[in-house]
């Protein structure tokens, strides 16, 4: 009776531990040691206790943090690498997309729109079904010196004229979200979806061979890229969100026969814009690590024909020739 | 051996024991039972609130009702207070009964129960006050609490290998395997889950995959398979169909579910080979499901008439089905061509409620219909089981159908490269549905409730015994 007890119960036990030691723990000790990859990092102080703020409040729960090798993926960034996540403790590679990857977040967004997204995702992002999180602002009568007010459409401000400024705890979440930057591995990129093992390919921010001749305005993906690209910020409407992102719509800029403050912004970024006496405080991350030129020219094209706007069209040509001055 | 089991499974002249008269597992088995219909209902109170967050985001939006506070809450107390306090009750009630014996330790079995209960109110609070061990999906209670669940099985397994030491059967009966089989394994997952050495990086990455699965299908099935063998004869009042195929599928199961859990990772950055395995692994899964779920229906073949005899045994029957089809759902799911469309999508949400709802959490719902009125010979009513069967059945076919299309529509969104919100605004309508769905999933665990009360402190209903009529009784 006590034989076949041992037997069932020490045999499936015994043949679990070794499944477990062979499946988990011993890949799991090898793969604790993966390297850093070049350019990554640990986080700072602020940024630690943001990813703390990250896991306690759930973002993880509908955002990703890796980016797969397949092409619906690639507007997340390049795809993860193993040593990526050398610093990731606790990890939250995630499970769901209710909302998008966040792998490379920091080089799309900027801090100001990270805050008015947070205190009202609705304000920048119509149709958004994320909670917002008020709970980590203050609303207050007067801004005390040396701190910024969320600058917020008057819709999603406080109904009685308060001011919204960060907590502690929202400064080290966005603190966090900006340190989501993916370091560029020259010549990683998709592999028929196998893995993300390096292969000789182009960068994605190489200029395109056929650059020089045949460009034909493709006005669809110029649209998709705006959308999916441009109008986090500057909403699909083109109208942009007062004193936080400027409006492209009757933009000079825009609308100058001459693309290169466009493009150059575009392609680099921009900061302390003033048009018309109207400071807007939103940062523009620079883009030209991300689109390639005939990304950027469709993008610039559909901005320049869209919501009344009449501009010369561009050509990838002219995107490459700010692209190497830029450098 | 086929002779143990026919006497095992069935209510034969002169059972072994008296089915009433074994007080001490009556009042565990009550107490375990309600213990975890409190959990069933606090825990998918919270999950209603979560379905209803999707369509009015700013709703109850503060610190300690936000969405990803409640979200942990809602997958842990499902799992750890309702479906693993349920399962360990009704295991001390299959294991004692089918051993023919008395239970070891009443003091062990209470002390069990207040260590399943610590460990989730713990765990609870840690959540709601953002204690969250960094969104690990179902270890995300801090781990000095997980250790409280750890004590919990472990006190648990030494109470039921005890008692089946002192069983007067030669033969161990089958149950007795899975049960034995899951807490045992159980213990290692929980082990493997907390030390530290490992943690880091890809480290943990691999032992996410590996536990988030180990602990539905290492812990969870084996309790509801076990369940499975000894319900479903025992209501039909005849032996299960092939003990053979039973200890088939015991041990491939032992071997294929443990590796699986790497197809949560697919196209990650863990090792191809890795993820190859866990493909293959869940493939070889159909083995012991398509043997196991065959052996279930083949016992209950013949009894279906073409109308609903004995609602303890209906609630077994659609779990036998979702165990059938949700696993084998799974194995389509972890194939690399569709993994590449589904995951990361709300189709998993439905795959696991499809599973942990329509498999596990009705084959706890048979077992306790079937068994608690055995125990404290009172039985529910039949307009309450039915209402809640119908209720529970319905609610979850719309939450499961809702969820797999809106899934496969936000995954081909995405493969269609359409910008990121296109996908959230064409999730509406499938949210709302899974709302409706929700909303009678939960009305039926009331309903539950109530049954629970006549079972066993109100005063009990007009339900038939729980035990069909034998055809030779009946012929």
């Amino acid at each position: 009776m006590k034989k076949e007890m041992w037997a069932i119960f020490g045999g499936s036990l015994l043949l679990y531990v070794v499944i477990v030691l062979l499946i988990a723990v011993g890949p799991a000790i090898d793969l604790a040691r993966t390297p850093p990859g070049p350019g990554v990092k640990p986080l700072t102080p602020l940024e630690e206790e943001g990813r703390q703020v990250f896991a306690s409040d759930g973002c993880d729960y509908c955002h990703t943090l890796q980016v797969r090798p397949l092409p619906e993926d690639k507007v997340f960034g390049r795809p993860s690498a193993p040593g990526d996540f050398a610093y990731a403790t606790p990890e939250m590679l995630g499970s769901e997309r209710t909302g998008p990857d966040l792998t490379d977040v920091g080089n799309r967004r900027g801090e100001v729109w990270q805050y008015m997204h947070l205190y009202d995702p609705r304000a920048v992002s119509p149709g958004s079904i994320m909670p917002n999180f008020k709970f980590m602002f203050h609303e207050v009568k007067a801004v005390p010196a040396g701190v910024a007010a969320v600058p917020l459409p008057p819709a999603f401000a406080p109904k009685n004229g308060d001011k919204v400024i960060p907590t502690q705890r929202a400064e080290a979440l966005v603190a966090f979200l900006m340190s989501l930057k993916q370091p560029a591995i020259p010549g990683y990129a998709m592999n028929g979806g196998m893995g993300g093992q390096a292969v000789a390919s182009a960068p994605a921010a190489a200029p395109a061979a056929s650059a020089a001749g045949g460009y034909a305005y493709d006005a669809a993906k110029g649209k998709t890229g705006f959308d999916t690209t441009c109008a986090a910020c500057h909403q699909a409407n083109g109208e942009g969100v007062p004193t936080a992102f400027p409006p492209l719509k009757g933009n000079a800029a825009v609308g100058d026969d001459d693309p290169t403050t466009q493009l150059d912004t575009i392609l680099h970024g921009r900061q302390g814009t003033v048009i018309g006496g109207v400071k807007y405080s939103g940062v523009m991350p620079p883009f030209a690590g991300q689109l390639n030129d005939e990304d950027i020219a469709n993008i610039a094209n559909y901005e320049r024909s869209s919501w009344g706007n009449h501009a010369k069209p561009v050509t990838p040509a002219e995107v490459a020739k700010l692209r190497a001055a830029g450098k | 051996m086929a002779v143990t089991v026919q006497d095992l499974s069935r209510t034969g002249p002169t059972p072994i024991r008296g089915e009433q008269d074994d007080h001490e597992l009556s009042s565990i088995f009550k107490a375990y039972t309600v213990s975890a219909t409190f959990w069933l209902i606090f825990g998918t109170a919270v999950g209603l609130l979560l379905a209803f967050k999707f369509g009015a985001p700013d709703f109850w939006a503060g610190k300690y009702l936000t969405f990803g506070r409640l979200r942990p809450i809602h997958t842990n107390d499902v799992f750890y207070g309702w479906a693993s306090i349920a399962l360990v009750g009704t295991a001390y009630y299959v294991t004692v009964r089918s051993c023919g014996t008395k239970l070891y330790s009443t003091a062990l079995a209470w002390a069990g129960l207040w260590l399943f209960n610590i460990a989730a109110i713990a765990g609870t609070i840690a959540l709601d006050l953002g204690y969250n061990w960094g969104d690990l999906e179902y270890r995300e209670w801090p781990w000095p609490i997980r250790l409280v669940f750890l004590a919990a099985l472990i006190v648990t397994v030494w109470n039921i290998l005890a008692t089946i030491a002192r069983r007067e059967s030669q033969d161990i009966y089958l149950s007795n395997w899975y049960i034995v089989g899951g807490l045992l394994w159980t213990c290692i997952i929980c082990l493997v889950a907390v030390l530290p050495w490992y943690q880091y990086g890809l480290g943990q990455v691999t032992i996410s995959g590996y536990f988030m699965h180990n602990a539905v299908g290492m812990w969870f099935t084996p309790l509801a398979l076990g369940l499975f063998y000894y319900a479903i004869p025992k209501v039909l009042n005849r032996p299960i169909y092939s003990y053979a195929l039973g200890v088939l599928a015991f041990w491939t199961n032992l071997v294929f579910y443990p590796m699986l859990g790497a197809h949560h990772f697919l196209f990650s950055p863990l090792p191809w080979w890795l993820q190859t395995t866990a493909i293959i692994c869940s493939v070889g899964m159909l083995v012991p499901v398509l043997g196991g779920g065959a052996n279930y229906l083949l016992t209950m073949r013949g009894r279906y008439h073409g109308r609903i005899e004995s609602y303890p045994l209906a609630f077994l029957f659609v779990g036998v089905l979702c165990y059938v089809f949700g696993s084998m759902q799974g194995t389509v799911e972890a194939l690399r061509s569709l993994q590449a469309i589904w995951h990361f999508t709300s189709f998993t949400v439905g795959h696991s409620h499809f599973t942990m709802y329509g498999f596990v959490t009705f084959a706890a719902w048979g077992g306790i219909y079937a068994l608690l009125p055995l125990a404290t010979g009172k039985r529910p009513g039949q307009l309450g089981m039915a209402v809640h069967f119908w209720l529970a059945t319905t609610g979850v076919a719309i939450y499961v159908i809702s969820l797999s299309i809106g899934g496969t529509i936000q995954g081909l969104d995405w493969v269609h490269g359409k910008p990121f919100i296109q996908s959230v605004v064409d999730m509406e309508p499938y949210y709302l549905w899974r709302g409706v769905g929700g909303i009678l999933m939960f009305l039926s665990h009331l309903v539950f409730v109530w049954n629970v009360w006549r079972m066993t402190a109100g005063k009990p209903g007009d339900a038939p015994s729980p035990i069909m009529q034998s055809e030779e009784a009946g012929a």
